[in-house]
Parts: C-alpha cells; structure tokens; sequence
C-alpha cells in the first residue's frame, strides 16, 4: 500500500518537473548505454576470437623447426631438421588425436590460359580433420595418394574462383603447379579469413611426398600439426613431443633443441584474455559515467528534498515517520534511474547496432550486459538516493512546516 | 463539562539551547482540557502559544514534565511512536492550509489514512465523507490551487478529521483568511466540536475569533497568565447569516 503511494508520489513528482527529470535521467541513460556498448563490443572481439580458435582446429599444438621461441615464423625458416618420420612417430604417442605434417611452397597456379598465385601445401589428409574443414565438391586425396606421392591437389574456394569459370566443376581437370600437371580431385568450402586477415580459401593442398619429391626436392617438412585428444591432455602432449624429438634427433644434456613446440590456442587465448580486460577496461570508463550521472541524480534529488521540506513537515504531522519519508524519497530517486536504466539499455542496444554496421565490429549485446547495467542503475538510485533520503527523514516536522522558499 | 480529561499537562516546561544562551519558552505549564472542550490560547509572539501548541501535537517533546494525551503518557515516546500518535489521535489545521498543490483534493484529504494503512476503497470512502462534512464534496477532483482561502481551508479541515482524531489543534486557522471567510471556517470548527464531540484547541491572535470559544487561555513569558470561561461564546453560524452575502465567496 505505502509502496504503491510512494510509487504515486514518484511519478507525480517526476512529471512535475518533466525536464528536469529528463535531465537528470540522460546521465543515467548515457551511463547505462555507454556501459552496454563497451561490454557488447568487447563479446563482440572475443567471440570473433573464439570463432578463429575453432576455425584454427581445436587443441593444437604446432612443431616447427628450429629452436626459435619467438612467435616470429621466418626465424626458424631455415632450419630443415622435421621429417616426415617426426610426423609418425608423433602419431604413436598416447593422447595424440591426429597429426598432419604441413611443407609450405608457393606455387604459380595455371589452367588454360588463366595464372593465379597461391599457398601451396603439402600434407596428408589428417589435415582435413585437424582443420575440420569439408569438402564442397569430390573428396581430399586419400592416404594412397600420400604413399604414392600422386600428382593430384584439392583446392581452395578462392583459387576456384581465380582459375575457373563460375559454374564450372573443377574436379578431375587438370591444373599446373609451378608447370607441373596435378588432377584435382577436391573443392574446400569455404571458411573465410584467418585471424591476421589472411584469406584461408587462397591455397591448395597436395600430398606432402609430391611437395617433396615433384615440387620442392627436399626431405623435410616446414610444420607439424599436432591435434591432442583433449584441452587438458595439451601440456603433457607437449612434454612427450619434446623428449620424443630430443631422442630422434639425438640431442643429449645441454644441447638445445632444433625445433620448438607452440600451442597457438594458448596464444589465441591469451589475445581473448587481452580483449576481457580491455573489454574491462572500457566498461569502467562508461561506468565512471553512470557514476556522473548518479551524482547528477543525488543533487536532483537534494533540490527536490529542499524544495518539498514543507510537504515533508505535513506529512510528518499527519503521522508519517521517518521511514515512510526515507523510503518515498529512495523509491523516488530508483524510479528515475530505473527509467533512465531502460532507456539507456534501449539506447545502448540501438548504439551497439549502429557502431557494429559503421565500422564493422562484431558487437554482441548480451542478456548478462543489460542485466548487470539495470543492476548497477538500480544500486546508483539507491546509492544516490540514500542520502538525500535520510536528510529528508531527519528533518524536523515543526522546522519543515515553518519553512519559506 | 464534566468528562474525562482529553489533555493533561503536568508541570510541562521547554528549554531550547541556541549555542551557548538557554532560552526557556515554557516554564512549568499546568493545564487540563476536558473531552469536547473548545479552548482557544491567546498571546503576544514569544509567549510560548506556538511551543505548547507543538507539544500538544506532539511534534516536539517537553524538556519537564508530564502530558497525558487521552490518559496516555506521550511526554517520553520516541519519533515513531509520537508519529502514531499524531496519526491516529491529532488532526492539525494550519494558518497556511499546507495542501499539496501537486495532487487533488482527495488526495490531499487521504493523506494520514496513507500513514494509517487504510485500504484504497475505504479511503476513498472517509475522504469523501469528510469532504463532504465540510461541504466540499463537490470539489473531489479539483487541485488547491485552483480553490478560493476559505474552500482550501476547509478541506484542510477535511483532512484534520479524516482519520477521527480526538482532538484538534488549528494554529492560527483563520490568520490568512477575509473576515467574513474567517467566520466561515469558525463555524466549521465550532460544527465539529459540538457535532462531532471533537476536542478543540487553537490558538489566533483575534480576540473576536477566540471568542467564540468557551475557554481563553492567555499565555506571557511562557507562563499562563488567565484560564477562563468565555461569557457567552459567539455562535459563528448565527454570525455569519446576519452578515450579507458577498460577491464571489460560496457559502
């Protein structure tokens, strides 16, 4: 009953003064969508994030040769010290899902009279698996292809695009790779760009023995890609990848290693860790506003207490007591923030949408950031409200009777 | 006048502290009012009316001395408690009719059965009632701002006897009121106090306006300086029909 008078009382009061009301809750909605943008941009970062972590293949762990610990690729370039041996030993030990040897070699591409330059990789088909990437047309080439060193290639969306007509079927022509003649047998979809903005469907795959052999002439690979069973498994797949190489390639007691184990998602996970606290960050600066306007909201509420100390007195001598007063005057300043808090959250969603299309951010607004920004209006209202609130409870009822504007 | 004593104050006294200096407004105030009493207290400003008026209507606690309001003793309640004493037992009407001008009349009337935990329909019911006791019935909906003195007076009156205290304290009620609307609103109060049986104290600075009560107290110095019987009280309704009607002012 007395909360649904306070309530009256409330808007009553907020409409009385429509503008000022409406002042004073825009620090509130700014406070409030400011808070939801920021937080839906920084989801909007770390989902893209985590899309790239599964589009990479989930669990990985990357050989690369040479002792580089830097994540600079071009520093262990040319130490050729992996083999494809390396590769099947790695697939013996225990936890190790899959393993795809990966031989790097840019090509020039040809069909007809169409040229087209491209990523060209020499792998197996555990590629396929790791990378969990179908196939739109034919199939990948078969571990045969592998042991036979077959001059067959499946190729990138974009090197289709590049090379053949629209509406074409590529599978079962034949294309030339640095002049050598190699038969598609498989078509990638499509799965976009990478995380550095490199298009992923620029490349083709062929059998790493054909890299070797036919293309290149060497014996080593450029990579291995290692695929633990589980995320937990990683770190000691880690550990038995390291002794497991250090014995291959015979190296005892100080001698350091000639290749180095990365876990890219470790990598990818500390950028996501980066963008959580930048996400941070950003939500504490539009909080900051929110506390702006909750300051505006307490000095509102303060004129409002000294404008009304008769109505206080009066209410008083007709048998109000303290908390009656204090409670209509928090209900009051909650009513304002929680308005101005569902404006804003309206206001912050429309914000988010219109910044995500202009500059083409991903940017999610999620239930936890409308419902953590109501919560922190709400708490602003009360936080705000409390004082002003009590100074007007305090009063005394024959001081705020007697009392002239 | 026999009856039991709606008010009785035992010794009271008030000492304000303002800094350093100790200013004694009441010094040892013995008074007793019978129920249906109709009391007016008469005195220069300083003479401590107002101080007493506020200890009678427990807006302020004495500083000595005992005040028993109905038989009860209210000298040593806390703030919620005196607030349920004003609430339930004091209907208080103002020099300035305190009305809120943000809310209609009947709100404005409803207010202490807001306090008093009435429900909704029933306090529309009493608010009317009481609006229409004052003869104000016809003005439900209307704001105070939109009323004449003497019809925003009356529904403060309204408001007073809401929630049927026992008594009422009007402070000055006809101080910003024309003559004739003065006499009006006495006749108001005198209704309630013969009708209703409801105990009346107030306090005005018009002599002719505190003879129409039946008791004067005079106050000095914080001291009751006469208590007596008013030889014939005016009857304010017989007043006022012998007065001619004005120009613009509703009966």
């Amino acid at each position: 009953m007395n909360f649904l008078h306070n309530l009256e009382v409330a808007l009553n009061g907020l409409r009385a003064n429509k503008m000022r009301s409406f002042l004073t809750m825009l620090g509130i909605i700014i406070g409030v969508a400011a808070v939801i943008i920021m937080i839906s941009l920084g989801q909007g970062a770390s989902k893209r994030i985590t899309s790239q972590i599964a589009s990479m293949g989930s669990n990985l762990l990357l050989v690369f040769p040479g002792a580089g610990q830097g994540p600079v690729r071009g520093a262990s370039g040319n130490v050729n010290s992996l083999t494809l041996e390396d590769a099947e030993a790695i697939a013996g030990l225990s936890m190790v899902a899959h393993v795809a040897p990966e031989l790097p070699a840019s090509g020039t591409l040809s069909y007809g009279s169409q040229t087209w330059t491209a990523r060209v990789v020499g792998t197996t088909p555990e590629m396929q698996v790791i990378k969990d990437w179908p196939v739109s047309a034919g199939s990948f080439f078969s571990g045969d292809d592998v042991r036979s060193a077959a001059m067959v290639a499946v190729l990138g969306k974009t090197v289709v695009d590049n090379l053949f007509l629209p509406g074409t079927n590529p599978v079962g022509s034949t294309i030339r790779i640095n002049k050598l003649p190699f038969t598609v047998v498989g078509v990638l979809s499509a799965k976009g760009a990478s995380m550095g903005g490199q298009d992923q469907d620029d490349v083709v795959y062929i059998p790493v023995s054909a890299a070797q052999k036919r293309l290149l002439g060497v014996n080593h690979v450029g990579l291995i890609n290692v695929q633990a069973e589980t995320p937990e498994s990683m770190a000691f797949v880690q550990s038995s990848i390291e002794s497991l190489l250090r014995e291959r390639h015979r190296l005892t007691g100080s001698s350091s290693d000639d290749f180095s184990v990365r876990n890219l998602t470790s990598v990818l996970e500390a950028a996501e860790n980066t963008t959580a606290i930048m996400t941070l960050l950003l939500a504490s600066v539009a909080a900051v506003s929110l506390l702006v306007g909750g300051i505006g909201t307490m000095n509102i509420m303060l004129v409002s207490v000294t404008e009304r100390t008769r109505e206080i007195g009066l209410r008083m001598a007709v048998g109000a007591t303290e908390s009656n007063i204090r409670n209509q005057f928090l209900v009051e300043a909650l009513v304002l923030c929680l308005i101005g808090g569902v404006m804003g959250i309206f206001v912050g969603i429309a914000g988010s949408r219109v910044i995500s299309k202009a500059f083409g951010w991903p940017a999610y607004v999620t239930l936890s950031s409308i419902l953590l920004s109501a919560g922190f209006s709400a708490a602003v209202g009360i936080f705000f409200g409390y004082y002003p609130a009590r100074r007007a409870a305090g009063l005394d009822p024959i001081e705020a009777l007697r009392f002239e504007r | 006048m026999a009856g039991k004593p709606a008010i009785v104050l035992e010794n009271i006294t008030k000492i304000y502290h303002m800094g350093e200096t100790r200013v004694i407004a009441l010094k040892g105030i013995n008074l007793t009012v019978q129920e249906g009493e109709m009391v007016a207290i008469m005195g220069p400003s300083g003479s401590g009316k107002s101080t007493l008026l506020n200890i009678l209507g427990c807006l302020d606690r004495p500083t000595g001395g005992t005040y028993y309001l109905g038989g009860e003793d209210v000298s040593r309640l806390n703030k919620n408690q005196l607030a349920l004493v004003r609430n339930k037992k004091i209907g208080f009407v103002f020099q300035s009719f305190n009305l809120l001008g943000r809310f209609p009349v009947l709100a404005n009337v409803q207010l202490p059965l807001v306090y008093a935990g009435v429900g909704k329909k029933e306090m529309e019911e009493r608010a009317k009632e009481a609006l229409d006791w004052v003869g104000m019935s016809r003005y439900v909906h209307h704001y105070p701002g939109q009323l004449s003195g003497g019809q925003q007076q009356r529904v403060a009156i309204a408001r007073a006897l809401v929630n049927d205290p026992s008594i009422i304290l009007a402070d000055e009620p006809t101080g910003a009121l024309d003559s004739r609307t003065s006499i009006e609103i006495i006749s108001v109060i005198q209704r309630l106090n013969m009708e209703k049986g409801i105990t009346v104290v107030m306090v005005t600075h018009e002599k002719d306006i505190a003879l129409y009560c039946r008791r004067l107290v005079n106050m000095r110095d914080g001291c009751i300086l006469s208590d007596a019987p008013v030889e014939n009280p005016g009857n304010a309704s017989d007043d006022l029909a012998a007065i001619p009607e004005e120009m613009g002012v509703p009966a």
